[in-house]
């Protein structure tokens, strides 16, 4: 699904409500998910122009997990260490979108190269 | 060109023979098909405007449903679009009035010539897209018909409450998006102002979520309302909205919590309290 707008934010948090549910995670962790997927479209609206978001279960280990891929073709991350410092934004943020979206998650992958855009991927495991 | 005006004048006969009267067959099927929820001499008009502005469409050589001989066709069907959207019809239901007009053509189809045959087979691929037209253009009317509830609901749904001679208190309830936390915030700070409260509870115990960005608003709200003499206290964080909090790592600093409106109303009029009863004996 495509993140072009504000409302657009808040349909990816009802699909990744949707998905965690499907998912069975724990509430917490449906409360974790949900807000790592959104800070991330946030920030793919933001900082990468618009982009999109696929989402959808994945399975490893024996385990169901929640997935989602935000993929944006924008400016990219010059520093990712930088980015992902507690309290370091480019903007009027706070800072704690890319960190804090790294704590609440189980893996957390960034792929990003200036010019090119950014790939950032989430999964949340069932327990 | 020419071959262009032969195909529309093939088309337009194709509409003017017929024994009986198309337009009135047409608007039967649609009437039928809409089942007495718009009225037939509301029906009449429109479909009878629509019959008219084909054949002259035709008649000007147009056969491209987003042509420019069709624009005034295509005008018309917005209309009716929007109109059926506003009443709630469905979008099958709209299209209809378009479909239905392949529907009475097609007894040409036996005992017609080759060239009536291909003459049908052209104007009902205009009508398919016609049809089409309509389904969007009624689609693009849900969507702004929806928005608009959206924000009617958006003033309606963060109502702010004076619970106290001076305790103020606003509910927050559903999804935050930036748009309603702003207006959430603003009619915060205007209701300290019009109720001269220096108390103001945000009850978060009906947000599924909270993200740097909410987290954000409601920070830079307390700090507007403290800069106005009022002290906000934030209750109904649930524990997972807790946790959640905690490993964004977003820091409340010296901001007061409290785990329920109750309690959180509890400590504000203990605050209050103490100023009611005033040396003098009366209140303030
Ligand atoms: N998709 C992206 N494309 C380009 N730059 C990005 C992207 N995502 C993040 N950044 C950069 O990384 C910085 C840190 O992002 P982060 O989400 O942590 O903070 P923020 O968005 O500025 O504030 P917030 O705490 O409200 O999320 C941003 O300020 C921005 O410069
Ligand atoms: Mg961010």
């Amino acid at each position: 699904m495509p993140i072009v707008a504000n409302d657009d934010v808040v349909r990816v948090r009802r699909l990744a409500r949707e998905l965690a549910q499907r998912c069975k995670l724990s509430l917490v962790d449906q409360t974790k998910f949900i807000t790592a997927a959104s800070e991330l479209a946030r920030n793919t609206l933001v900082y990468g122009g618009g982009g999109v978001v696929r989402v959808g279960l994945v399975r490893g280990n024996g385990r169901l997990g929640a997935l989602a891929v935000f993929e944006d073709s924008g400016p990219g991350i010059p520093d990712i260490d930088l980015a992902l410092t507690d309290g370091w934004t480019s903007g009027g943020g706070l800072g704690l979108g890319l960190s804090g979206a790294r704590r609440l998650v189980d893996e957390f992958a960034l792929d990003t190269e200036v010019g090119r855009g950014t790939t950032v991927t989430l999964v949340k495991w069932a327990r | 060109m020419v071959a262009k005006q032969d195909g529309s004048a093939r088309l337009l006969k194709l509409l003017s023979t017929g024994e009986q009267d198309l337009a009135a067959q047409w608007i039967t099927q649609v009437s039928a098909g809409l089942a007495g929820r718009i009225s037939r001499a509301e029906l009449d008009r429109e479909l009878n405007e629509l019959f008219t502005a084909l054949v002259e469409a035709l008649r000007a050589g147009g056969q491209d449903a987003h042509g420019e001989e069709l624009s005034e066709l295509r005008a018309l069907l917005t209309e009716l679009s929007r109109n059926r959207a506003r009443q709630g019809f469905t979008p099958s239901e709209t299209a209809l009035s378009v479909f239905a007009l392949k529907h009475v053509l097609e007894p040409v189809l036996e005992g017609g010539t080759k060239d009536d045959v291909l003459a049908y087979l052209r104007l009902s691929r205009l009508l398919d897209d016609l049809g089409l037209f309509t389904i969007e253009t009624y689609t693009r009317a849900r969507e702004e018909i929806i928005a608009a509830q959206a924000d009617q609901l958006l003033e309606l749904s963060t109502p702010v409450v004076k619970l106290w001679d001076g305790v103020i208190a606003v509910p927050l309830v559903g999804t935050l998006d930036s748009a309603r936390t702003q207006v959430v915030m603003e009619k915060l700070l205007q209701a300290l102002v019009d109720t001269g409260s220096e108390q103001a509870i945000i009850d978060i115990t009906g947000v599924p979520a909270v993200d740097t960005q909410v987290a954000q608003h409601l920070l830079k709200t307390i700090v507007a309302a403290r800069l106005m003499g009022a002290e906000c206290t934030v209750s109904g964080i649930r524990p997972q909205i807790a946790q959640t909090i905690v490993a964004l790592g977003i820091e409340f600093g010296d901001i007061v919590t409290k785990a329920s409106l109750a309690d959180a109303l509890q400590l504000a009029l203990k605050k209050a309290g103490v100023e009611m009863i005033s040396p003098a004996g009366g209140r303030r």
